[in-house]
């Protein structure tokens, strides 16, 4: 049984149309990336799905027990409470703390539990977002534009982190991307939103899809693949390390 | 021994404003976190109302006052997110709308049972051991609750969307804070009265911000500095014959300027 399935879910928000008869699933160990232009509603698909929005007709079935981890594209955190990354990861329930530390060194964040959360830089703070999703013991990984605000290199790198974990934590990822000529290495799954589900398979057969050039256009036609070379590194003057 | 039977309204007073100032620290915290002064203020104003029905009713002031402002709470929320009218123009209405029904309803209370100013500005001295006794009970129910809830109520209000995907009701978390602040605010009439009662919640935790670095030292200052108002408010008041309530307020407020200076100095 798929971990989650929508069948024909709409949603109308004031009255206007902003998800149009969507159908899809989400399988255990999955890579799912959700592209689509400006406004296509990839952010309120994933907002149905966490039950932030409310859906306006459709089925929305679950598997029972169902654990969510979300890195929102925006995280708007409140500016008046005083709290270090250590504090905010340890508003989890006891229960939640068991993979702390291992999580924490696996992102590379132990040097930033100590800061006040308000002090975090667009990369730093995705990544701490990404070790409370991690924690809370996910079986479906939402990332909403992870990589934004995150330069390259740190993307790269984001990446890389997310298809480690997904393998290590045996997750599904759902991951949310505006930007359509990249999409991450070891996707199962594109699907191609614009309101509608224009099309969905897999990366390669996206690529040829006439409605999707149809939509998207040709100068988009080159769907990438991004894939990193680990055959590198850099110091941390941008070095090649040698 | 004599002395002490006969200033024991002192002690008693006493006690009810500490025990008050320390309750009031975690809930102002929270208060400030959420920007809801005002929605707290127009909580406050509605308890003169509930005090007034409640004595016109004949019924326990405490349970007529905790109903009206959850009653209003209600209200409140439902034009929030009915009526196409800004939030704050919803609470300006209810907060006025309430307080003057207070103050009409109470002219219908005959004989000396409401002392309107006592209510409006606070008679900490009057204080007698029945309310000690809610005062307890309050104090229980608000410990209880905050030493399940506060990491979830903390979880919510940083962030609502990540609090829910992790199972956190954000809804059950509001009323459930809304309800405290009620029950909190029953038993601080008392201490500063009707029209302060906000600013034993909102000054300590404000005066808290500039020393804290997570919200629960931010909670254990401001009630430290809550309660320590309220000692030097007593003081003031008893030395100089200042009206306890705005004696109380006065010196959370100089806590803190002086907060606030010392912060500027060093930063």
């Amino acid at each position: 049984m798929s971990l989650l399935t929508l069948e024909n879910v709409s949603v109308e928000i004031a009255e206007k149309l902003i998800l149009d008869n969507i159908s899809l699933r989400v399988e255990r160990g999955e890579l799912l990336s959700i592209i689509g232009p400006n406004g296509a509603g990839k952010s309120t698909l994933l907002k149905v799905i966490l039950g932030l929005i409310s859906k306006t007709s459709g089925k929305l079935i679950k598997l029972p027990g169902l654990r969510f981890g979300y890195v929102p594209q925006k995280l708007k955190i409140n500016a008046f409470v005083p709290i270090s990354v250590m504090r905010f990861l340890q508003l989890l329930p006891d229960k939640y703390q068991a993979r702390m530390s291992v999580v924490c060194n696996d992102l590379g964040i132990n040097n930033l539990l100590d800061k006040p959360i308000h002090n975090l830089s667009g990369g730093e703070l995705q990544k701490v977002l990404l070790a409370r999703a991690l924690l809370n013991k996910p079986d479906i990984l939402f990332l909403d534009e992870p990589a934004q605000g995150v330069d390259l290199n740190g993307q790269n790198k984001l990446y890389e982190l997310i298809a480690r974990n997904k393998a290590k934590y045996n997750c599904a990822v759902v991951m949310v991307s505006h930007d359509l000529h990249v999409v991450m290495s070891g996707t199962d799954k594109v699907i191609c939103l614009n309101q509608h589900i224009c099309c969905q398979g897999l990366p390669q057969e996206i690529a040829q899809n006439p409605k999707f050039l149809e939509i998207f256009g040709a100068e988009n036609s080159r769907l990438a693949l991004y894939t990193h070379q680990h055959n590198h590194q850099h110091n941390l003057d941008g070095s090649v390390e040698t | 021994m004599n002395f002490l039977v006969q200033y024991n309204f002192i002690f008693r007073a006493i006690f009810a404003g500490v025990a008050v100032a320390a309750l009031s620290g975690p809930l102002g915290c929270i208060m400030s976190y959420r920007q809801m002064a005002y929605f707290g203020d127009t909580l406050a104003h509605a308890t003169l109302l509930g005090l007034a029905l409640a004595l016109l009713l004949n019924i326990n002031i405490y349970l007529g006052l905790v109903s009206v402002c959850l009653l209003v709470a209600v209200v409140v929320s439902y034009l929030f997110d009915n009526a196409k009218i800004a939030n704050d123009t919803v609470l300006g209405i209810l907060s006025h709308f309430t307080l003057s029904l207070g103050l009409v309803l109470a002219t219908f209370v005959r004989g000396a049972k409401l002392d309107l100013l006592a209510y409006l500005y606070g008679d900490i001295l009057a204080v007698n051991n029945t309310d000690l006794i809610y005062i307890a009970i309050v104090m229980l129910i608000i410990m209880l609750s905050l030493s399940r809830l506060w990491n979830k109520i903390i979880s919510a209000v940083i962030s609502p969307e990540i609090a829910h995907c992790e199972g956190v009701n954000i809804r059950l978390m509001q009323h459930t804070f809304t309800l405290l602040l009620t029950l909190v605010f029953a038993v601080a009439i008392k201490i500063v009265g009707v029209l302060l009662l906000t600013s034993l919640l909102i000054i300590p935790a404000a005066a808290a911000r500039f020393y804290a670095k997570s919200p629960f030292s931010m909670a254990v200052i401001a009630s430290s500095i809550g309660v320590g108002s309220v000692i030097i408010g007593m003081f003031l008041s008893l030395l100089f014959d200042w009206p306890a309530g705005p004696a109380i307020v006065i010196s959370s407020a100089f806590a803190f300027f002086t907060a606030y200076a010392q912060y500027k100095v060093i930063h």
